[in-house]
This record gives structure tokens, sequence and C-alpha cells, in this order.
């Protein structure tokens, strides 16, 4: 809506929307970094790659301060429920990016300590592949996250539709697999 | 006198040169500990690098304490204590101690063949170190260690059923559990 | 306690009290502090836990009265790996050993497996592999400090050294298009041949590093704040060094005056020269102090080993271990053969047994093999030096507060991949 001066005062747009735009823009890592792939996401957060510019450097190791859980490494059978207790106490909003071979699906080690995947234990939103992914691909992941937090495809977002019933997702409006909370603006 | 890490391209007459040294040492611990060394190797002849010195599970504590302590021996270094499974063959497992001498830069390797089911003296009481790795022998392989003071898993969970570098347990023997191993108050007493 | 006692002087003060104060206590007035002892759960995923590690300690106020600790979070079975992959497959497993020094580790093993088989690789290979292995022990003590430092407090400092981390990194990138697990090492060679220009490129770096590592040396070493965290903090001495196995920088700062490179040179390692720095009180700053010299002197060594490294083949004649070259491989039948075969069976190693150690970033860092022919290893141990250095931490901090703890377990550089392997 314009004035006079042609400035735009004020625009119009649904709550929802404005709160992923805040939400995507100032994810708060927990990083669960276990191995190898924890150095490359200290790499990512040191200057030469710089996280903060995408607004995902306050790294909080209390899971009840984080909403994204960064699973950089490998989760072993003894680490498995030490993992799902820390995703457990998380409050909602909460994601999940997968970082590396190891995370995403055992990698290279298909042998009797590991688990095969994190997404057997906990819902995944991203998975970035490497063995580790360099940190243009951690940032990429981050990037892609924020994305789909726009877009409503995250595991939270689809759980909150669930919650309200299946009519909402079920509405002529929206595409199947679309965004309840709408695009921006 | 060092012991040169026999890799060729730092000149190899190795062999030769410490052969000497070798077998004095070796005469020495023969003579001294007749009954618990069941056999000596040293390498030309027997395919490793440093002489191996089989003993019995027995004498194994006071032979590491002469080893470790012993002017002209003074290996005061625990490089490594491991084990390795032979199955099928009998005795089953042998658990190795790879020692070295920092003053003397030699190093000699120390076996103890067991049976499944025997336990092994523990070597806690000659370095405070071997605790961990007993634990991890036991914990990969199920050899006791006795006199151990604490010998629980220590890699794998607690619960865990067998013993994984067996060579009959299987690599893809997975087991999950749906607790974090809890904390235990009794080892703070 | 309601008498006062002759050999208890506190207990004789009060007898001076006025009458109203002169309370009596039930109890020893030390064991007051029973109500304030408490059993804290440090890991597995804590921040001050470098990785996946567990420590439980029984506290009394802030001082650590007993603990012991917990490892295996990460184990990823790469013994057992070893007895079901070949010698040429297992390559990429000694990767994730200790990932801060990956090259380091592939050295170690092609050097292992090499010494069963009696291959020798020709003198550029061996520089090549000098070299990374000097790369990858100044990247290993950079993150070390660096994250040491954030620990207590001092994030610039880590900045300044993973900036240059970061430019080791594209080195490395350079060698084998990976950064952090090279894997570029092969039984009898390397991946390939370092590009044009790298030696070069390498003492550049080296000389640049150098004045950074004065930079971060002015910066720390004479921080109050800093000496005072770490001076006399977490002791460990000579006699617990040997007691426990210590080797490598932890060693070094007890005054173990024990290096491997020259020890038992391998390599070329008796062609260049280096000072093994010793430090004696085995405290936190002292293991800070060796690692920073030890950079310097690894920089050195960089530095003269690109003037000494000449123009060559970097793979071993052997025809067992060799690679068949692609040429070879596209236009002759005997050559797709040999290639079809050292891939889908691998090479045979002889029977025997060797415990092959080099000196890794952290300590003495062995592989002991035992081959019984055939392409696989029968046994294939990994002595990582952090399982030692982790034993030792319950001895170190007893009586020391909670917070130093944090900087004693980022003094000894606990790596997780090589502690639980």
């Amino acid at each position: 809506m314009n004035n006079k001066d042609g400035r735009i005062d004020f625009l119009t747009t649904r709550l929802d929307a404005v709160v992923d735009l805040a939400r995507r823009n100032a994810l708060w890592p927990l990083p669960f970094g276990t191995s190898c792939c924890g150095i490359e996401m200290m790499a990512t957060l040191a200057s030469d790659y710089d996280l903060a510019r995408f607004g995902a450097e306050a790294m909080r190791f209390s899971p009840r301060q984080a909403d994204m859980l960064l699973v950089a490494g490998i989760v072993v059978a003894k680490m498995a429920p030490v993992l799902r207790n820390i995703y457990d106490q998380m409050g909602e909003p909460k994601y999940v990016i997968s970082m590396g071979a190891c995370a995403s699906s055992g990698g290279i080690f298909n042998v009797y300590s590991v688990t095969q995947g994190i997404d057997t234990i906990l819902p995944v939103d991203v998975y970035i592949p490497g063995c580790p992914p360099n940190p243009e691909a951690v940032m990429h992941g981050v990037l892609r996250l924020q994305e789909m937090i726009k877009n409503g495809e995250t595991n939270f977002q689809k759980r909150q539709r669930a919650l309200k019933g299946g009519v909402e997702i079920a509405s002529a409006e929206r595409p199947s697999g679309r965004s309840t909370t709408g695009r921006q603006g | 006198m060092d012991v040169r890490t026999p890799i060729p391209t730092n000149g190899g007459d190795w062999q030769g040169r410490f052969k000497d040294g070798w077998s004095e040492q070796l005469a020495q611990l023969k003579a001294r500990f007749a009954a618990d060394i069941v056999e000596t190797h040293v390498p030309p002849e027997y395919a490793t690098d440093v002489p191996i010195v089989f003993v019995r599970p027995q004498g194994l504590v006071s032979i590491l304490k002469f080893m470790r302590s012993e002017p002209g021996f003074e290996y005061g270094f625990l490089a490594d204590l491991t084990a390795v499974d032979h199955h099928p063959d009998e005795p089953r497992f042998e658990v190795v101690y790879n020692l070295y001498s920092l003053a003397r830069k030699w190093r000699i390797r120390v076996k103890v063949r067991v049976n499944e089911g025997e336990s092994v003296p523990s070597a806690i009481t000659v370095w405070p170190g071997a605790n961990w790795a007993e634990r991890e022998v036991w914990d990969m392989f199920g050899i006791k260690f006795a006199g151990h003071p604490d010998l629980r898993r220590i890699l794998m969970d607690e619960r865990w059923e067998g013993h994984p570098l067996r060579k009959d347990y299987p690599l893809r023997g997975y087991q999950i559990y749906p607790t974090p191993e809890q904390v235990k108050p009794e080892l703070l007493e | 306690m309601s008498e006062i006692s002759r050999e208890n002087p506190s207990q004789l003060d009060r007898a001076s009290w006025p009458a109203q104060y002169n309370v009596h206590f039930e109890k020893d007035p030390d064991d007051l502090w029973d109500e304030s002892r408490m059993i804290v759960n440090i890991g597995p995923s804590h921040p001050a836990m470098h990785g996946a590690l567990r420590m439980v300690a029984r506290l009394n106020g802030e001082i650590i009265e007993k603990s012991y600790c917990q490892f295996g979070y990460t184990h990823r079975a790469k013994e057992k790996l070893g007895e079901n992959r070949t010698y040429h497959q297992w390559v990429v497993y000694s990767d994730r050993l200790n990932y801060c020094s990956a090259l380091i580790n592939n050295v170690a093993y092609a050097l292992s497996v090499e010494r069963l088989m009696g291959v020798e690789t020709p003198a550029r290979g061996t520089w090549i592999r000098m070299m990374c292995s000097e790369l990858a022990r100044i990247a290993d003590h950079l993150v070390c400090i660096g994250i040491n430092a954030v620990d207590l407090g001092a994030f610039s400092f880590f900045l300044y050294g993973f900036h240059q981390r970061e430019e080791a990194y594209t080195l490395i990138e350079k060698l084998c298009g990976a950064r952090l697990t090279t894997s570029y090492t092969r039984i009898g060679g390397l991946m390939h041949d370092a590009p044009d220009g790298w030696e070069k490129e390498v003492k550049a770096w080296a000389l640049r590093t150098r004045e950074v590592i004065d930079e971060m040396d002015r910066l720390l070493t004479g921080n109050q704040i800093w000496r005072k965290r770490t001076e006399g903090v977490a002791v460990f001495n000579k006699e617990q060094c040997m007691d426990y196995s210590y080797s490598g920088p932890n060693a070094r700062a007890a005054g173990v005056d024990s290096d491997l490179r020259r020890d038992q040179p391998y390599l070329f390692y008796r062609e260049v020269e280096f000072d093994v720095p010793v430090a004696k009180n085995g405290d936190v700053f002292d293991r800070y102090a060796i690692r920073l010299e030890e950079i310097r002197q690894s920089l050195n060594i960089l530095v003269q080993c690109a003037e000494k490294i000449r123009k060559g083949p970097v793979w071993s004649e052997d025809k067992r271990v060799r690679i068949p070259d692609k040429e070879v491989v596209f236009n002759t039948m005997e050559g797709l053969i040999h290639h079809f075969k050292y891939f889908m069976t691998g090479f045979q190693v002889p029977a025997g047994e060797a415990y092959t150690c080099v000196e890794g970033g952290n300590g003495e860092l062995g592989m002991y093999i035992v081959s019984k022919g055939g392409p696989m290893a029968h046994r294939l141990r990994i002595r990582g030096p952090s399982v030692w250095h982790f034993q030792g931490l319950t001895p170190m901090c007893e009586g020391v507060m909670v917070a130093d703890m944090v900087a004693a377990l980022g003094s000894i550089n606990i790596i997780a991949g090589e502690l639980d392997r």
C-alpha cells in the first residue's frame, strides 16, 4: 500500500510468514560434533567462511536454547540414545541437519557399532553429503534449510500441519506438500 | 644404539646391526626366567620386526617388572597392549605387549598365549596405564585379566553381548539399546 | 565435637568468642562440605568435551575429588574393518583416525604395510610424505592450541590459527583434492605426484606462517589471564607420564625427552635439522608452549624439505603394489587384468607381523599388523596416543577445579576418532 509520496508505508502479510522469516534467519545451531565433520563445522564457523553471514553462528550447547540440531559426524549405537534425548529436549520449532555421510547413512562404516543413518532415530530435514562436506556445502545446507522453512517443507512444519488437522493441508489454495505458512509478503 | 625402523628407505642393514644386542638380552632373560619363557624369536628367522618373547601367564608380571626396571633392559614405555584372535587355532588368543625403551631406543614384544576362558595376570602393578588397554582387550576379545580392579566394557555399551573383535563375531552384528548408559555413583566412592 | 580440643586450633579460637556465638557444631566443620558434594556428569555431548567424551566427577565445592572417564561414543570398528578390507581399501579408514592430521595417519599406514612387504618408495615420494606429515602436524597443533584457548575464552587466538590452517588446507587440496580426509598415500607410493610448484608454495606458506606464529605468541603467551589459568594447572609429571604411556608433546611438556622423528628416524628425518623442545613442568602452559615451539620446528623442516626435494618418481617399482598407469590399463590387456586384479582381489602381503610407529600429531601413532598372507590383515591394531592420554585425565584432574579440567582436557588434545578408532 503506497502513500502519496510513493513510499511503501505498510504491507499486509500473514503472521506465519513473518514468524518464519524471523525463524529462518536466526537459526541457532546446537553443534553435535562427534568426529571429522565437527572439524569442518568449526572451519565453517571460523573467519574464512563465517556462518554468521547467514544468521546461524550463535552456537548453543544447551538443547533448550537451540533450534537447529546440526549432527556432524558418526552416531554409534552407544551415542544414539543420547542424541535422541537431546532431540527430545529441544523446544519446538526444531530442525535437524545431518552433516556428512556417516550421520546420513553410516557412510563407509557399515559395521556392528554404527547407526546406519540418524534418520533411524529422529526425523531429518536436510542431508549434507560429503565425507566430510566442505564448508561451502555446510553453508548450502543451512541455506537449503532456510528455503525449506520459507516453503513450509520442514518436518516441524509438517507436524504443525498434522496437528491442525487435515483440513488445512487439503485446502484448495495450497498445493499439497507446499506451504501452509505461505510465501513471504 | 637405536632400533631403526626397517623401512628400506632408511638404509637397511638394521637386522645385522642389532641382532647381537638382542641375542644378549634374550639370553639374559632366558637364564633368569627359564621356567616362564616358552620360546623366543628373532627377526631374520621369524617374520617379525623385533624379537618376540613368548611367556607363560604365571610369569608374566615378574618378567614385565624385570624388563621395566632392570638396568640393561629399561623398557619403561608400554607402547601398546592388545590381543590377537587365532580362531579356530589353539590356543586361541595371544595377548601382546609392545615395549619401548626410551633410554636405549629399543623395542621388544612380549606375548602370552591363552585359551578361551583362561585369564592373564593384570599388568596394572607394573604400568598403571595398562588399565584401559586391558579393559579394551576384555571388551573386544573377552580375555579376562586376573587382578584387574575394574574389568568393565570400555568401547562398547555395558549391555553389549559378545566380543566384537573375535573372529566369529559378524562384522554387521548390530545391537541397539534405547537408553544411554547411566552414571555409576559406586565408582566414585 | 562439643568440646574444645587443644589439637584443633580453630576450636580454641572459638573459646574466646562471645558466649552467644559459642554454638556447638554437631559436625566437624569439614564435614559441612558433605552437603555440597555432588556428582556431575560432563558429556558425552558437552561444549567442554571435545568430540564425544564423558567424564563423571564427584565435586567438593568446585574441586574434583574423584572422577571416571568413559569413551567409545565414536567407535567405528576400524580394527574390525581392517580384517575385512584389503590393504588398499583400508587407506580411507586411516584418514578418520586422527582427523586433525589425516596425512600423518596415511603415511603411518602406508609405512606399516610397506614394512611388512619390504617395499621401498623412491626419494621424491618419501620427501612428499615427509612434507605431508609436517603440514598435518602444524594443522593439528594449530587446532589444539586454538581450541584450548577458546575453552579459556581467547577466541581471537583461535581465528588467527584457523586462518593459517585454511591456507594449509588449500595446499593439501592441491595435493589430493580433499581438505580433511585426504587418503593421499598408497601402499608403495602416492595417489599422484604433487603439482608443479607445490614445494615453492609450501615454502612460501611456511615463511608466512612463521610470522603469524610469532604474532600468536605475542598475543597469548604473555597474557596474564592465560598464564594464570594455565601455569601450574593439571600437572602431570614425568613419572606419571611413563606410568600412563604418555608420548608426543604431552610427554615432552613433562620432561620426557622422546621424539620418534629423532630417536628412530623414519622417512628422511635424519637429513633435516630440527630441535626437540622439552619443558619440565608438565602443566597446561607447558603443553601449549611445546606445541607452539613444535610448530616452529615443523615449519623449519618444511622449508628444508622444500629445498631438498627433487623431481623424480613417487611410485615404487615393485609390481605387487604399484597401481598400473592409466595408459597401460587402457591400451594393453595385461595392464587391464593387473588393474582389475589389484582392485578386486588386492595384493598379497607375506605372513608376518610388524609394529610400525611414527610421531603423530599427539604422540606415538602405531600400527600393529599381523598378516597370515592374503589380501587382508589378520589383525590390524591401531595404537592411538589419545587413548593413553585420556586415561591420564582422571589422575591429572584429582584435586583441580572443574574449570581447570576444561583447560587440562583441551591441552592434552583428545581426538575422538583416534580415541575410539
